[in-house]
């Protein structure tokens, strides 16, 4: 059956409670899961206190202002600070977002960070995302034409064409909707999961492209699409807004259009 | 994820697997057309049902003599049933991870809905013509 509790190994046990910081007035107690592959410890909970006056507004700055002032073994992916690169992704007060655009502020009570669910761990806030990476693959997310381009120009579409991509080019490739999943957790392997299926939606959907139904073709499996119950985790947690279960319901339509 | 034997595949390999199956619309397509079929069916079942409530069992076997009511009532018996094994069946896949396993409760399931859906027809039927 589907593991509904973590195995022994990776059940979560307290961590280390940080000193506060001297004069700190406007304190905020962050508490963070910490791994480390090189121990054979199981993974804690450890808790640190951050004074908000001399911190930034977001998740990433506290955790940045941990890493630099109190605990520098802490282990997170951060790039461009302000949600274009979709590497902060993690699991902030019970919910998948980004750190760097996540108001502490919003946060109830201790603020809880955990990584990506349901994925392996490399180290503390870092999954490995490999097989996400390997699926993105799969979908061939690149243009694929038979027809060669203009000499002299670029392929071309009207504003209308170019309106499908909406909602669909602007992903990070973050995996907040994929993790969020259920049904991803249970069959990751074989279903590609909502970040997946909205990138195969913007091949689907670009008038420049010739492959479509090869497309259609790779996705139509029980698993690899049909896994997708509608469960909306995806849609409610993207940190950009957008909308994979509509993008996957898209192409559920264009499966049944394209019998009859 | 649990680490499969076949790690020193490349992930891209893994992800590929056997391919496609080129199949699931269908199914899916049928469960939604069940899923409709079954809102006026239910309704009508429903309301039958209320409507025959004091009647006992005479009343409701002179009801099935009406042809009309044992044809819909053998629609309604054929959606659920088939509404039945397509969700059992996505149940099954989501939660029995072993191949051989998910295997054996699909068909069961299956042979199961298929068994009670004859036996429901089967006893409309003899109903309807011998009361």
């Amino acid at each position: 059956m589907v593991e509904f509790t973590l195995p022994k190994n990776s059940q979560v046990k307290p961590g280390k409670k940080h000193a506060v910081p001297p004069g700190a007035k406007n304190l905020r107690t962050f508490k963070v899961y910490r791994y480390d592959p090189d121990t054979d410890e199981n993974p804690r909970l450890d808790s640190y206190d951050v004074d908000m006056d001399t911190c930034g507004p977001m998740v990433l700055d506290a955790l940045l202002k941990i890493k630099d002032e109190t605990d520098q073994t802490l282990t997170l992916r951060r790039s461009c600070r302000e949600g274009i690169c979709g590497s902060c992704s993690m699991n902030i007060d019970g919910r998948n977002t980004l750190a760097c655009l996540k108001p502490i502020e919003e946060c109830k009570g201790d603020v809880k960070v955990y990584p990506l669910p349901h994925m392996p761990v490399i180290k503390d806030l870092v999954p490995d995302l490999t097989h996400v990476y390997a699926q993105y693959a799969s979908i061939e997310p690149w243009l694929k034409t038979d027809t060669p381009a203009p000499p002299n120009a670029e392929r071309q579409q009207s504003p209308e064409e170019r309106a499908k991509l909406d909602g669909l080019w602007e992903c990070i490739l973050c995996f907040c909707c994929t993790t969020s999943c259920p049904s991803y957790w249970w069959n990751g392997d074989r279903y590609l999961g909502p970040a997946i299926l909205l990138q195969a939606a913007r091949w689907i959907n670009d008038s420049r492209d010739e492959a479509t139904g090869e497309r259609l073709d790779n996705l139509e499996d029980p698993f690899r699409l049909y896994r997708c119950h509608t469960i909306m985790n995806c849609t409610q947690t993207c940190p950009k807004g957008l909308n994979p279960a509509k993008a996957i319901a898209d192409i559920k339509m264009k499966m049944v259009e394209r019998q009859g | 994820m649990v680490p499969k034997p076949d790690m020193l595949r490349s992930a891209l390999g893994r992800v590929r697997g056997l391919g496609s199956a080129k199949e699931g619309t269908h199914h899916w397509w049928q469960q939604r057309l069940t899923a409709v079929a079954l809102i006026p069916l239910s309704i009508w079942l429903i309301a039958s049902i209320v409507s025959l409530s004091s009647s006992g069992y005479a009343g409701f076997a002179s009801w099935f003599h009406n042809p009309i009511h044992a044809t819909v009532m053998i629609l309604f018996l054929l959606a659920v049933f088939h509404h039945a094994q397509l969700g059992l069946q996505v149940v099954i896949e989501d939660y029995v991870p072993n191949h051989a396993a998910r295997t054996v409760c699909v068909v069961a399931a299956k042979f199961a809905c298929i068994a009670l859906a004859v036996s429901c027809v089967v006893s409309i039927l003899v109903v309807a013509f011998k009361g």
